[in-house]
């Protein structure tokens, strides 16, 4: 049965795009078929993480506004055949998307994909919540920082009442992901722990993502982390955390970067 | 070198710390009022305003309503400055 996956998190920059882009390549890998669909109308950038920013021609509004058929605006990822993007708009604005018209394409995504991944625009309005309206689960991407938090918080209680689901007396099952942790950081008191975090959101874990130059490089060259550098520190965080969404139990760990003995000897990072 | 030492004495919490009591503090008072009821304390004022001005004459700008969210117990602080000798007029009025 199909399953639409929310990324969200009210606060721009946590890492929803990556977030999406990983996870969605990292479900293919597992045989799912998979759609990463930008709701970020006016500002997309989904396909620029995917690297199919030369290969849109219709968008998520063409659909919504009937000008043109789903299939036509679905592009197919070149790396892995069963991963698909439905891209935004760049030109119109998120008054575009109705609630009819974004209903009928999620229905209409269920009967082909395994996975429908809506990545949301950062804020509270429109496209936010119509990104999050036919949610079944949800993604919250926080970083370990206040102005986050704050905003994870404020978007847990709107995925507990303005979703279909809430409005039907159901839940949506929701995950907090927390990315671009520095675990040196949180050791010298200088950063929410973990803990601190989820305690003060009571949402369960899906995954931490270590704060890496891996997540810039696969971005620089259009390639969701979790293709681009697979041993990776974020990507293993990425792997896991989609075992996690299929179910698996897995002991939570902060994945490090290997670094090489010269390496380590010369106090340098691993490149 | 000086805010290392003050840490070796534990005089300058971990600012980890500072964060986590600020936003147990701001969430707790933010799930309240933009919680379930986005409106309750609006409500409250207003219906609060009604009633004692059926009986007393007051001005609404003197009405503070306040609501502190705690872990365990919260309290709903009311605050109406009543002026002094204008209470007759209102009761012919009301």
């Amino acid at each position: 049965m199909a399953k639409v996956l929310v990324v969200t998190s009210g606060k721009g920059g946590v890492g929803k795009t990556t977030t999406t882009a990983a996870i969605g390549a990292a479900l293919a890998q597992n045989g799912k078929k998979v759609v990463v669909v930008d709701f970020d109308v006016g500002l997309r950038n989904l396909d620029l993480v995917m690297g199919a920013e030369r290969r849109v021609v219709f968008d998520l509004i063409n659909v919504v506004q009937g000008v043109s058929k789903l299939p036509q605006a679905l592009i197919r990822d070149k790396r892995l055949e069963n991963l698909w993007l439905l891209p935004a708009s760049q030109t119109r604005d998120k008054d575009a998307l109705t609630e009819e018209g974004v209903g009928r394409v999620i229905a209409e995504l269920r009967e082909t994909f395994d996975w429908i991944i809506c990545d949301s625009p950062a804020g509270i309005e429109r496209g936010a919540t119509l990104a999050m309206r036919f949610a079944d689960e949800a993604i919250i991407v926080t970083n370990p920082e206040v102005s986050s938090v704050r905003d994870s918080d404020r978007i847990i209680g709107m995925l507990d009442s303005k979703t279909v689901k809430a409005e039907k007396g159901e839940r949506v099952e929701k995950h907090v992901l927390i990315t671009r942790y520095d675990p040196a950081r949180a050791a010298r008191g200088e950063m929410l722990s973990i803990e601190d975090v989820l305690d003060i959101l009571a949402t369960p874990l899906l995954g931490i993502v270590p704060e890496s130059q891996d997540v810039l490089r696969a971005s620089n060259v259009g390639s969701p982390v979790t293709l681009n550098s697979p041993a990776s520190a974020p990507s293993r965080a990425y792997i896991d955390a989609t075992r996690r969404l299929l179910g698996e139990t897995l002991d939570m760990t902060v994945p490090a970067e290997r670094v090489g003995l010269m390496n380590r000897l010369l106090g340098r990072r691993a490149a | 070198m000086s805010v290392k030492f003050l840490r070796l004495f534990g005089s300058r919490p971990d600012s980890a710390v500072v964060a986590r009591e600020r936003l147990q503090i701001l969430l707790a008072h933010e799930r309240g009022t933009l919680g379930q009821q986005p409106d309750l304390l609006s409500k409250l004022r207003e219906e609060i305003l009604a009633v004692v001005s059926r009986h007393v004459a007051l001005d609404p700008d003197k009405v503070i309503v306040r609501m502190d969210r705690g872990k365990n117990v919260s309290t709903l602080e009311v605050d109406i400055e009543l002026p002094n000798g204008l209470e007759p007029a209102l009761a012919a009025a009301g």
